[in-house]
């Protein structure tokens, strides 16, 4: 990748021989990007997409939001965010952390609290943090949280039980509204 | 990865095709002014911290650390990275401390 500005064309009215020095382009100004990310899945193992790209993505510089709707909604109540679940029962990709034995699917639903902690242990040893305090760096770095009003209204909760970082609940035209020309992502 | 060398306020320096330095050793605190300058950051004393911690944990563990680990290991909260390097800290931070872009996800 060769950037424009070092190729050696001759300009008539400035003759200096030194070439413009090789430096990345970060196109500040060129990132009305936008991502929207709709956050539909309680699990544990399920609510990581939805964070890892997010949080990229405001890496990035682009104006990023996340919609909690239906058991995803469960990353932003405070009395269930820290407690998340994997469980490998229904899950027939689920192999064993050794060689590549499959978990047979009639144990798999009594492995839940275990196949969580090694998920958790997993997760931890690269760095990342636990749900609440990655959604924590997700508003940091200038993230946008949303609550589904009709999750809200099913599980009869209200701003009062959410993170309160959470700019609004608000409905699904609501959010596409705010989200107009982004790049959706469903997870 | 091919390297190459560009001149930095009349220092030649290897970088990679995008621009990122490709020696640690060819790095000084002065030649981060003239990086800063070049991506349009001027440097305080606050941005300084950061730099050094991320030249420090690089010569330990030959990774750059993300944003998540300056905050985590170097104490420098992810709000205050965005604040001294916009928009795409993780990135400008460690061109300015004349590292290779991180590579860890999260």
């Amino acid at each position: 990748m060769t950037s424009p500005t070092t190729s050696p064309t001759p300009s008539p009215s400035s003759p200096d021989p030194a070439p413009a020095p090789i430096v990345p382009r970060f196109d500040d100004d060129e990132t009305d990007r936008k991502l929207a990310i709709i956050c539909s899945k309680g699990n544990l193992d399920m609510a990581y997409p939805g964070l890892i790209i997010g949080n990229a993505a405001l890496g990035e510089g682009i104006e990023t939001h996340l919609f909690f709707t239906f058991w995803g909604f469960d990353m932003i109540v405070k009395s269930r965010m820290g407690d998340l679940r994997f469980s490998p029962a229904g899950n027939a990709a689920m192999h064993l952390p050794v060689r590549d034995m499959h978990l047979p699917q009639t144990v798999a639903p009594a492995m839940t609290g275990l196949a969580t902690r090694m998920l958790k242990k997993q997760i931890a040893e690269l760095g990342v943090p636990e749900v609440p305090d990655f959604l924590d760096q997700i508003t940091a770095s200038g993230g946008h949280l949303w609550a589904c009003k009709m999750s809200a209204d099913m599980m009869r909760l209200t701003e009062a039980d959410l993170r309160e970082d959470v700019e609004g609940i608000i409905t699904a035209t609501e959010f596409i509204e705010l989200t107009g020309g982004a790049q959706l992502l469903f997870i | 990865m091919t390297t190459t060398t560009t001149t930095i306020d009349g220092r030649d320096v290897h970088v990679d095709a995008e621009g990122f330095l490709t020696e640690y050793d060819e790095w000084d605190e002065a030649l981060a002014v003239s990086l800063a300058a070049q991506i349009g950051v001027e440097l305080t004393e606050a941005h300084w911290p950061v730099l050094r911690f991320l030249r420090e944990d690089y010569a330990v563990r030959g990774e750059t650390p993300t944003t998540r680990r300056v905050q985590a290991v170097g104490g420098i909260p992810v709000k205050e990275q965005f604040t001294l390097f916009p928009k795409k800290p993780g990135k400008k931070m460690s061109y300015i401390a004349g590292l290779p872009k991180p590579h860890g996800c999260v």
